[in-house]
C-alpha cells in the first residue's frame, strides 16, 4: 500500500509517493532531491511541529491600574509562547492543554523557559515576547 | 410638572425618525412623555438604512399629505440643524436625464415642482446640468436642478433629536418590545415583552415596519405594513467618482430610481434598490441586486468603480399605501397611528412632530409650554473637523481626545467614551454615533479597542458585549 | 502644542519603520518614529506562529521574537520613538516638511523635518471589498482581527468557524482556532488553487483534517443577529454553479481575503501610486515622486516573508539617508512589467548602482525563465525551478547589466517570465 504527502522542504511542493517495505524502511518516489526523502520518513515515522501558544499573565498590580483608570486600549492580556523545538506531533493536543494551564507573572523576558524538559521530551516551552508589568 | 402621578401623558412606541420627531417636540410642553423601543438603541429600523435625502418636493403631488409633509419639513432642517447638530447639507438635487424621451418626464416633475412651490427649480440642458454635476456621463441629455435638496445622516439626526428629547425630560426605555396594550381606567397600560409595564394617558404608534402589529396589540385598526428592501453599496471617501450634488435618474411609477449620494462625511452612497419583501427582519444584499446597483449607478456616474466599495447593507421601507397614514384611530380611544412613513419620510420627519402634536392636542392634550424647554443640544467636538491647534485645547482638558482610535474615520477615544456614556453601547451604536468602524477598514483595526472602551465604561463583561442586542454577542469564550 | 525637529521621521514602528529607522539613525541623521499603537512590533506581535527570521537572523523565530530582535537594534540609538501616536496631517511640499501628531501622552505634536519614510504597513481586504452579499450578522471578522483577539485579548470570537480565502493568514488562523478548541469547518478559495504556502496547507489544513474547497465562491452570509452559516457555490469554467450551491453552519466567518498597502496619509500628501501594488511609485532611492517622501515594506507593496521587508526598509533607510547628503541618481531607466510579470518594485533602476528589485509573477510555473530586457534586448536571464504569484521574486540588476542602457534616451528596462 502506498500513501501520499506533499513535501514542503521548499516552494516546489513535491508530490511524494511512498511505499513501506516488509524491512519497514520507506521507499519514497516523485522527490526532485534527497531532502524529499529525509522529509517522507520524518513525517511517515516521527512527525513533529512546532507549538506555538499563548498563556495567561498574572499582573500584581493590575487591580490597582484598572482602579486609577490606566486600563490602556494596547493592554496585552497573553504573553506568546513557543516549544524550543518541534514536538511528536501525537503529544500536542496535550502539551497545548499544559501551557494552557499555565500562568506567567510579569515582567518576563523573552527566552525564558517556562517548562522545562516537557515530559523528558528535551523540549522547553519558552516566553517568546518580552513584558514589563 | 405633574408631581406624584406615575402615568404619562402620552407613550411613543418606536425610536426612529418619527417616533423622535414627535417626542422631542412635545417635549416643549409641560407633558410627561415615554418613547419606547424594541431595539437595544434608537434608530436601529428603518431610519438607520435608507438614503439619508432631504428630498426637493418635486416628486410626488400635493394632494398626497406625504407630499405637503415634505415641502414642510425640508423647509424646517436649517433650523433643527442649528439646534440639534447633526450632519445636514443642502448641497442640491439633479435629476438626470440619459436619452431625449425621458425630458418629457423631466419637464412634467419640473411642472409638478412648480406647482408644489419648489424654490429655485430649474430645468437644464446638458451644458446645464454637466456644470452643475461635472462628474455626470457625458451622455446626458440635460435635467432638472432643485437646489434645496440635501443630505443628511440618518441616525445622527435621531440620536440628536431624542439626546434633545430626554434632556428636556422625556424618558427613553429600549429593548422594550410592546407586547400588550390594555385599557386601564382612562388611560393604556402598555406591557412589554420582558415585563416591564408603563401607563399613558395618550399612545402614538411609531413602530415603523411593525406599526401593523402595534396597531392590532391596541386593538386599533386592521392592516399591513409590507416591507420593500432597498440595497445600497458604499463607497470610500477617497473615490474619483463623488458628486457634488445629489444624483437622481428619472423616476419610475414605483420608485425615486437608484441614486448616487455624496454623504455629508464624504463617502457615497449608492442605490437603493426597491424589491417587495415578505420578511421584516430580512436585510440580507444579494449579488444580483448589488450587480443593478453598480450598473445603473455607472450610466450616470461612470467614475464609479467596484474597488471603492466599502461595504453594502440593506434597508426596508415600510410601505402602506400611496400615502401616509396619520391620524387618530377611529377604532380605539388616544391612539395616533403614525404608519407607512416610507420616502419621503425623513424629510417629512419634522413636519410628522408637528402634525402628530396638532392631533393629540384636538384629541384633547392639554399643551402648556414650558419655560425651561431648551431646543440646543450640547455641541460635540469631533477631531476630524477640528484643526490640530484646536485639538491641542481640548487634550489640555482630557488627553483621550488625542488617542485615536479609529484611522479611517479619525474618531478618537474620548469620542467614543462619549458615546458609550450617551447611552450607545453596542459596537452598532458607537459605529453611528461616531462613524469609527464605518471607513475602509470596517473595524478590522479598531473593534478591539471598542469592545474595551465599552466593556471599561459600562462594566459590562466580555461576553455581554453585543453588534447590536442581545442575541449578536461578539465572543463566544475567553482563553 | 509641542513642536521638534528631526531630520528625517519616519510613520510606523513596525518591521519596516524600526530597520529603515536604523539606518538613518547610523548615518548621523536625528530620527523619529511615530507608531499608532503603544507597542513598537506593528502586525509581528499577534502572529505568534513560527516561520519569520530564516532570511534576517538564520533561525525560525514567532513574530514577537522577530519584532523584539529588530526592536533590540534600535537599543543605543538616539532614534526618539512615540508610540500610540497618530500622524494626523502632513505638508510634505513645504520645506522643511511638516507633521501633525497625535497622541494622549504627548498631546499634539508639530513635527518638521527634511525627510518623512512611509512604513505605514497593509492593512486586510474586508467583507465590502470582495462584495459578499447576505445577512449582517455579528460573528464576521477579518482573520486579523481574530488573530488579535485571541492571541493577545484572550478572546474566541467563535466557536465554529469558516473561513474564507486561502491566504496564509488564513491558514494560519485555522491552525490557531483548532489550536484554542474550536471546530473550522472549511476554508474556502475562490481560485483553483491555494493562496497560501504548501507548508501551511499541509500543517494548518491537513494535520487538523479541514477541507479546501478550491473554486467555490462564497454566494450569502446567512444569519440575523449572528452567523448561523454560509453558502458556498462551486464555480465550474468560470461559471457558478448555483444547482450545487450548499450551506454550511457555523457561527463565525473569519475573511482571510488579501492585503492592501494603507496609503490614505499619501495619498492625501499627493504620492502617486501604483495600481498594480496600490503602492506609491518609488524611483531606485525609493523614494516617491514627492521629493524626500520614501517608502518601504507593506505600504510599498505587500511583501510575503518579513524578511524581506527589513531588507527592503533597510535599503530605503539607507538611501534616505544618501539623499539627505545630497545623492540624487544621475542616471535612471524605467522599469517595465513584460509578459507573465504582476508587477516590479521599484518603478526605476539606478544605471550606475547594484539594484535589488522585488517582483511577483502571474502564473504558477516550473523551469521558468525571467529575462531582462533593454530596449527590446535581452541583457540577462535566470532559470526559476518554480514560481508562483504568492512567491516574491528577487532579482538583482548591477551597471554590467544595464550598461547597454546608458546613453540611450529615456532607456526602458523591461522584466518578462517565459
Amino acid at each position: 500500500m502506498s500513501e501520499e504527502l506533499i513535501c514542503i522542504t521548499c516552494p516546489l511542493g513535491c508530490h511524494l509517493t511512498i511505499e513501506r517495505r516488509p524491512d519497514n524502511t520507506l521507499g519514497v518516489s516523485g522527490n526532485r532531491c534527497a531532502r524529499g526523502v529525509r522529509y517522507a520518513c520524518e513525517e511517515l515515522l516521527s512527525p513533529k511541529r512546532m507549538v506555538t501558544a499563548t498563556v495567561r499573565i498574572c499582573r500584581p498590580f493590575q487591580a490597582e491600574a484598572a482602579a486609577c483608570g490606566e486600563t490602556g486600549l494596547g493592554s496585552v492580556a497573553r504573553l506568546p509562547v513557543r516549544t524550543s523545538q518541534a514536538y511528536p506531533k501525537e503529544g500536542v493536543a496535550g502539551l497545548l492543554a499544559d501551557i494552557y494551564r499555565l500562568e506567567v507573572t510579569v515582567p518576563v523576558k523573552r527566552g525564558t523557559v517556562l517548562l522545562a524538559d516537557y515530559k523528558g521530551s528535551g523540549i522547553d516551552i519558552i516566553a517568546a515576547r518580552s513584558l514589563q508589568v | 410638572m405633574h408631581g406624584g402621578s406615575d402615568i404619562f401623558d402620552v407613550c411613543i412606541v418606536g425610536a426612529g425618525v418619527s417616533g423622535a420627531n414627535i417626542a422631542r417636540r412635545l417635549s416643549a410642553y409641560d407633558l410627561k412623555v415615554v418613547l419606547v423601543d424594541k431595539e437595544a438603541d434608537v434608530s436601529f429600523g428603518v431610519s438607520k438604512a435608507n438614503s439619508g435625502i432631504v428630498h426637493g418636493g418635486f416628486h410626488h403631488n400635493k394632494k398626497y399629505l406625504k407630499a405637503r409633509l415634505e415641502l414642510q419639513g425640508a423647509m424646517m432642517f436649517e433650523r433643527l440643524r442649528q439646534e440639534l447638530d447633526f450632519p445636514f447639507k443642502r448641497c442640491g438635487i439633479v435629476v438626470a436625464a440619459m436619452h431625449e424621451d425621458e425630458m418629457r418626464a423631466i419637464e412634467q416633475l419640473y411642472m409638478q415642482g412648480v406647482d408644489n412651490g419648489v424654490i429655485g427649480i430649474e430645468m437644464c440642458s446638458r451644458d446645464r446640468i454637466m456644470e452643475l454635476e461635472p462628474k455626470l456621463n457625458p451622455d446626458t441629455v440635460g435635467g432638472l436642478w432643485v437646489p434645496g435638496g440635501g443630505i443628511v445622516e440618518p441616525y445622527r439626526f435621531v440620536f440628536s433629536l431624542v439626546e434633545n428629547a430626554i434632556s428636556n425630560g422625556v424618558v427613553l426605555q429600549t429593548t422594550f418590545a410592546v407586547s400588550a396594550g390594555l385599557r386601564d381606567g382612562d388611560a393604556w397600560r402598555v406591557e412589554a415583552a420582558d415585563g416591564r409595564s408603563l401607563q399613558a394617558r395618550y399612545v402614538v404608534n411609531a413602530a415603523g415596519l411593525y406599526a401593523d402589529q402595534v396597531s392590532a396589540i391596541f386593538g386599533a385598526e386592521q392592516f399591513a405594513i409590507q416591507p420593500r428592501k432597498g440595497e445600497y453599496y458604499l463607497l470610500d471617501r477617497l473615490t474619483k467618482a463623488r458628486p457634488d450634488r445629489v444624483v437622481f435618474p428619472v423616476p419610475t411609477s414605483v420608485s425615486k430610481g437608484m441614486l448616487v449620494i455624496p454623504t455629508v462625511e464624504g463617502t457615497v452612497l449608492i442605490g437603493p434598490t426597491a424589491e417587495s419583501a415578505t420578511d421584516k427582519r430580512d436585510l440580507a444584499t444579494t449579488r444580483a441586486q448589488l450587480d443593478k446597483i453598480l450598473s445603473s449607478a455607472r450610466a450616470m456616474i461612470p467614475a464609479i468603480s467596484e474597488y471603492d466599495v466599502i461595504t453594502s447593507f440593506a434597508g426596508l421601507r415600510p410601505i402602506l399605501d400611496e400615502d401616509f397614514y396619520i391620524a387618530m384611530s377611529a377604532k380605539v380611544p388616544n391612539l395616533v397611528q403614525v404608519a407607512g412613513i416610507q420616502s419621503p419620510g425623513l424629510t417629512a420627519s419634522p413636519a410628522i412632530g408637528e402634525y402628530v402634536k396638532d392631533l393629540l392636542k384636538k384629541a384633547g392634550l392639554k399643551l402648556s409650554e414650558k419655560p425651561e424647554y431648551d431646543p440646543f443640544v450640547v455641541k460635540r467636538p469631533h477631531v476630524k473637523e477640528l484643526s490640530p491647534y484646536e485639538v491641542d485645547e481640548l487634550v489640555a482638558q482630557d488627553p483621550a481626545w488625542a488617542n485615536m482610535v479609529c484611522r479611517c474615520e479619525k474618531v478618537s477615544e474620548a469620542e467614543i467614551v462619549a458615546a458609550v456614556r450617551a447611552g450607545h453601547t453596542t459596537l452598532d451604536g458607537v459605529k453611528y454615533f461616531t462613524r469609527a468602524q464605518m471607513g475602509r477598514c470596517q473595524g478590522g483595526f479598531c473593534t478591539y479597542k471598542i469592545i474595551k472602551i465599552i466593556m471599561r465604561e459600562t462594566g459590562l463583561s466580555w461576553d455581554q458585549v453585543s453588534k447590536n442586542g442581545d442575541r449578536s454577542r461578539i465572543l463566544k469564550d475567553t482563553l | 502644542m509641542k513642536e521638534m525637529y528631526f531630520d528625517a521621521v519616519v510613520i510606523g514602528g513596525g518591521a519596516a519603520g524600526m530597520a529603515a529607522a536604523q539606518e538613518l539613525d547610523q548615518a548621523g541623521f536625528s530620527c523619529a518614529i511615530i507608531e499608532r499603537e503603544e507597542q513598537l512590533g506593528g502586525i509581528l506581535t499577534q502572529c505568534i506562529h513560527n516561520g519569520f527570521g530564516l532570511i534576517e537572523f538564520k533561525e525560525e523565530l514567532t513574530g514577537p521574537e522577530f519584532a523584539e530582535r529588530v526592536e533590540e537594534r534600535l537599543q543605543g540609538t538616539t532614534i526618539r520613538i512615540f508610540t500610540a501616536t497618530t500622524v494626523m496631517e502632513m505638508e510634505t511640499t513645504a520645506d522643511p516638511k511638516l507633521l501633525y501628531c497625535y497622541s494622549a501622552q504627548w498631546g499634539i505634536l508639530r513635527l518638521s523635518c527634511r525627510l518623512v519614510v512611509l512604513a505605514m504597513g497593509c492593512r486586510e481586504r474586508n467583507r465590502g471589498n470582495i462584495r459578499i452579499p447576505g445577512d449582517r450578522p455579528a460573528g464576521v471578522y477579518t482573520a486579523g482581527l481574530a488573530q488579535r483577539l485571541v492571541n493577545i485579548e484572550g478572546y474566541v470570537p467563535g466557536k465554529d468557524i469558516v473561513i474564507i480565502g486561502s491566504g496564509d493568514i488564513g491558514l494560519i488562523m485555522a491552525r490557531r482556532m483548532s489550536w484554542v478548541g474550536c471546530k473550522v469547518h472549511a476554508v474556502v478559495e475562490i481560485l483553483p488553487y491555494p493562496s497560501g504556502l504548501t507548508r501551511n496547507i499541509v500543517q494548518c489544513l491537513n494535520d487538523f483534517d479541514i477541507p479546501l474547497y478550491l473554486s467555490h465562491l462564497t454566494t450569502n452570509i446567512i444569519g440575523r443577529d449572528r452567523v448561523e452559516g454560509v453558502e458556498i457555490t462551486p464555480i465550474e469554467n468560470g461559471a457558478l454553479m448555483h444547482e450545487k450551491a450548499f450551506t454550511i453552519p457555523c457561527d463565525t466567518v473569519l475573511l482571510s481575503v488579501g492585503l492592501v498597502p494603507e496609503n490614505e496619509l499619501s495619498k492625501v500628501a499627493g504620492v502617486e501610486l501604483n495600481p498594480m501594488t496600490n503602492g506609491p511609485q518609488v524611483d531606485s532611492m525609493l523614494m516617491t515622486n514627492v521629493p524626500g517622501v520614501f517608502a518601504c515594506g507593506n505600504v510599498l507593496h505587500v511583501h510575503d516573508l518579513v524578511d524581506y521587508v527589513v531588507e527592503e526598509s533597510r535599503r530605503a533607510g539607507a538611501s534616505a539617508a544618501q539623499w539627505l547628503k545630497g545623492r540624487r541618481p544621475q542616471h535612471e531607466a524605467r522599469l517595465k512589467v513584460g509578459a507573465n510579470v504582476r508587477y516590479v518594485a521599484p518603478g526605476r533602476v539606478d544605471l550606475q548602482a547594484d539594484n535589488k528589485i522585488y517582483l511577483r509573477s502571474l502564473i504558477v510555473k516550473n523551469d521558468a525563465l525571467l529575462e531582462v530586457k533593454v530596449n527590446s534586448r535581452v541583457v540577462k536571464s535566470q532559470k526559476k525551478s518554480h514560481i508562483q504569484p504568492s512567491e516574491m521574486i528577487e532579482l538583482h540588476l548591477s551597471p554590467k547589466d544595464l550598461e547597454a542602457a546608458i546613453g540611450a534616451p529615456d532607456p526602458l528596462v523591461e522584466i518578462a517570465i517565459n
